[in-house]
């Protein structure tokens, strides 16, 4: 049989391949590139002291790194019980349900949060008055179906006979929730925190939004060096940042994810 | 001496919503003992199972374990130890913890004080198991290393290390391939007389059934239809659907003449057991329990029409007048000759015939004098229910003596004979509808038990081979459904 060149996987794979150049590999060199030059393109390490010797820089890192690890501790502790519930057949709660949850995740993400920060605000939890809790508030709602859907979905898919050879071999409910379905739930979680932990720590419109500018995460200062022209510093911290988003992966890459997406999808 | 009852179900029940898996199930299980329940899938064999093993809660009745009742204890308070039949092995651990995984929760007594095992009891505990199994040195092996046959060995090794006063298997040996499977039933039976704990084992292969255990239940639609050893069920079964169930057969309809014969496939033959006479009867013959002639006389003659070779014997069939009876014997014959056959005696089991008709306790009248069956309205012959009336222009049946009934929502009896159902391939064009769910052969026709989707059932004979779950429709002529009204019929009278 004739091979058809025009269509084959090679060429198939070109249109994002460009893209990926494009906008991807391309903007990295940029980043790199940037962080490590002065604003005369020479080849300079004064992007990294001027960062580091800023305390208020360390501060937001860290204040960044504590938000994300409060949000997914958070999450996961309203997320997993919920996610449970709803994974139990003859519960009555069907997908429906699930989209239910899912849902507010349709609304652009923008518009959902100019509307819960009305809605705070109307609840007498203004960003002005309370930054911390609002700021708080509106990560949660926008990321707990990001815990939901990977926990759901790996709780739909465990097998309901372990948990039932569990009781048989004669642990109680709270020993088999602890031995057997949350170790079983497992990769559930970590591909759930990877979802929360590393968006929050990067995000500047929710913290921006619901805490009023009264907020500062490494995101709003990334911004803000951009907003500014320091283009160079501001790369600097994206890197950073990158460095820190990468190493998590790598930290998480044993969870076999591809068991874990999917399902509603 | 008696031997000691280890567990008793009485009258135990599971229904779910409104059908029922288990119905007033009744067994005593001797300490030691090897039982099979053996039926065909949605029997309630692992329902019952599980009602012991404490997964389901009966809806009825009591389970006593050395004559405590546990039927309401959580699996967990049970002292009964489970296989299941995917091994259900913690994906999430190695072999050695999945073995001490009931080892590490329990307590013992000790000088009065209740304590954990220690780490040395615990690692002899799970050697001593991993060797009963012969998987010695798997101890930290990843459970998605082992083969099926290995998992399941730890799935055995992980219930045996609790020494649990029953090991309940629920068909642990169904996802092996066969020649793993008669190695393991080999093991298992061993296993079972060496640990000396009594085994309640599920399983759908008769054979399998009949290899391994002292005392085999048969089930069937959530009831009992025997109990007894392998070699009873075998010689004498109960009914119709054990002989069916349990081995090849012959199975034909009869009629007893007294004085020990009987007669079926048009002759008459001398039978070892005592029956009314002219009661009709259900016959069982084996294969192995017919004897062709090579050249002496013999009590009937049948023509041989297929013969195949199974290693050690051939399988014939031979036509007996419109009748099949298989046969089977060492020694070859020739296709299409007919031989002279004898059948011994006590080779005839002759079983009291199961069902003559289908009889509707819970029918009743509808408005167009249709009788409603399985919530499915008949046509029917209404005035068959008051002798001698007929029915008037508005559809009262009008009495001899003048008198109109109004026989709606009457609650009667109805009857079909099990020769007046027609069966349709198209499942759309009969009255009723429904799924073939037991065939049982018996030599010149079928008896076919056909469950429509509301859980009534329609038996019926018919000539024609069909396969099991098939849909079919089911059509019958007014005239034929017989109707018997509950009451008088003058309470249903119009003033």
């Amino acid at each position: 049989m004739r091979k058809n060149k025009i269509f084959s996987r090679k060429t198939l794979a070109v249109p994002y391949a460009v893209f990926l150049i494009l906008f991807v590999v391309i903007p990295l060199f940029l980043i790199v590139a940037y962080a490590f030059t002065d604003e005369n393109g020479m080849l300079t390490l004064s992007n990294f002291s001027t960062f580091f010797s800023g305390g208020h820089n360390i501060n937001t890192l860290m204040f960044s790194i504590f938000i994300g690890m409060l949000n997914t501790a958070i999450c996961l502790l309203l997320g997993y019980p919920a996610a449970f519930f709803l994974a139990k057949k003859g519960m009555g709660f069907g997908k429906a349900t699930v989209l239910l949850f899912v849902m507010p995740m349709w609304i652009n993400f923008v518009l959902r949060t100019a509307a819960t920060r009305d809605l705070l605000f109307w609840m007498g939890i203004s960003g002005g008055e309370h930054p911390y809790l609002a700021t708080m508030i509106g990560m949660v709602y926008n990321y707990l179906p990001f815990v939901i859907l990977p926990l759901y979905t790996t709780m739909t898919k465990m097998d309901i006979s372990l948990i039932e050879a569990s009781y048989d071999l004669g642990a109680n409910k709270v020993q088999t929730f602890f031995k057997t379905i949350l170790p079983m739930t497992m990769p559930g979680v970590v591909s759930a925190s990877t979802m929360v932990f590393m968006p929050t720590m990067s995000s500047y419109v929710i913290s921006d939004v619901m805490g009023e500018r009264k907020i500062s995460l490494i995101g709003n200062s990334i911004q803000l060096y951009f907003d500014q022209g320091l283009w160079h510093i501001g790369s600097l911290v994206a890197l950073i940042m990158l460095v820190i988003i990468a190493f998590g992966s790598l930290c998480t890459d044993s969870a076999p994810e591809e068991e874990v997406r999917g399902g509603l999808w | 001496m008696k031997e000691k009852v280890i567990i008793e179900l009485k009258n135990v029940s599971k229904h779910f919503g409104q059908t029922y898996a288990v119905e007033d199930f009744s067994l005593r299980v001797k300490k030691g003992e090897f039982v099979t329940f053996l039926g065909p899938s949605g029997c309630g064999k692992t329902t019952t199972l599980r009602m012991i093993a404490g997964f389901e809660l009966p809806t009825g009745g009591e389970i006593l374990l050395n004559g405590e009742d546990i039927a309401q204890l959580p699996p967990y308070e049970r002292p009964v130890n489970t296989v299941f039949q995917k091994y259900a092995l913690f994906p999430h651990m190695d072999v050695y913890d999945n073995i001490a995984f009931g080892l590490k929760l329990k307590k013992i007594e000790d000088g009065g004080k209740m304590r954990h095992l220690t780490k040395e009891e615990i690692d002899k505990k799970v050697k001593n198991a991993l060797k009963i199994v012969d998987l010695e040195d798997y101890d930290y092996r990843d459970i998605s290393t082992l083969s099926g046959g290995q998992q399941q060995r730890i799935a055995i090794a992980r219930a045996i290390v609790n020494e649990p006063e029953i090991l309940l298997l629920d068909e642990p040996l169904g996802a092996l391939d066969l020649k793993m499977r008669k190695d393991m039933q080999l093991e298992l039976k061993a296993m079972h007389k060496k640990l000396g704990i009594t085994f309640i084992y599920v399983t759908h292969d008769q054979e399998e059934a009949l290899t391994l255990s002292d005392t085999v239940v048969v089930m069937k639609d959530g009831m009992i239809q025997q109990v007894g050893s392998p070699e009873d069920i075998y010689n004498e079964p109960n009914n119709a659907f054990v002989a069916n169930f349990i081995g090849e057969s012959n199975i034909y309809s009869g009629t007893y003449k007294g004085d020990m014969k009987v007669r079926f496939i048009n002759h008459t033959f001398d039978c070892v057991d005592e029956f009314p006479k002219n009661e009709k009867v259900d016959i069982v013959i084996r294969p192995e329990d017919v004897h062709i002639k090579e050249n002496e006389e013999g009590m009937a003659k049948g023509k041989i029409v297929s013969k195949i070779f199974k290693g050690i014997h051939y399988e014939y069939i031979l036509m007996v007048g419109r009748n099949e009876l298989v046969v089977v014997d060492t020694r070859s014959f020739d296709v299409g000759k007919t031989y002279m056959f004898d059948i011994e005696p006590d080779g005839i089991h002759i079983m009291k015939k199961e069902l003559t008709a289908n009889i509707y306790n819970d029918a009743y009248i509808d408005k167009q004098n249709r009788v409603v069956i399985s919530e499915t309205p008949f046509p029917c012959d209404i005035t068959a229910l008051v002798q001698g009336s007929s029915l008037d222009d508005e559809g009262y049946v009008v009495g001899p003596d003048g008198t109109k009934y109004d026989f709606t929502d009457a609650d009667v009896v109805a009857t079909i004979g099990l020769d007046a159902i027609e069966i349709l391939d198209d499942d759309e064009s009969g009255i009723v509808r429904g799924e073939i769910v037991s065939i049982i052969y018996k030599g010149d026709h079928y008896q076919l038990t056909i469950r429509t989707p509301e859980d009534e059932d329609f038996v019926l004979d018919t000539e024609y081979t069909y396969d099991e779950n098939d849909l079919v429709g089911l059509n019958v002529k007014p005239e034929d459904i017989k109707l018997k009204l509950k009451g008088e019929a003058k309470q249903y009278a119009k003033k």
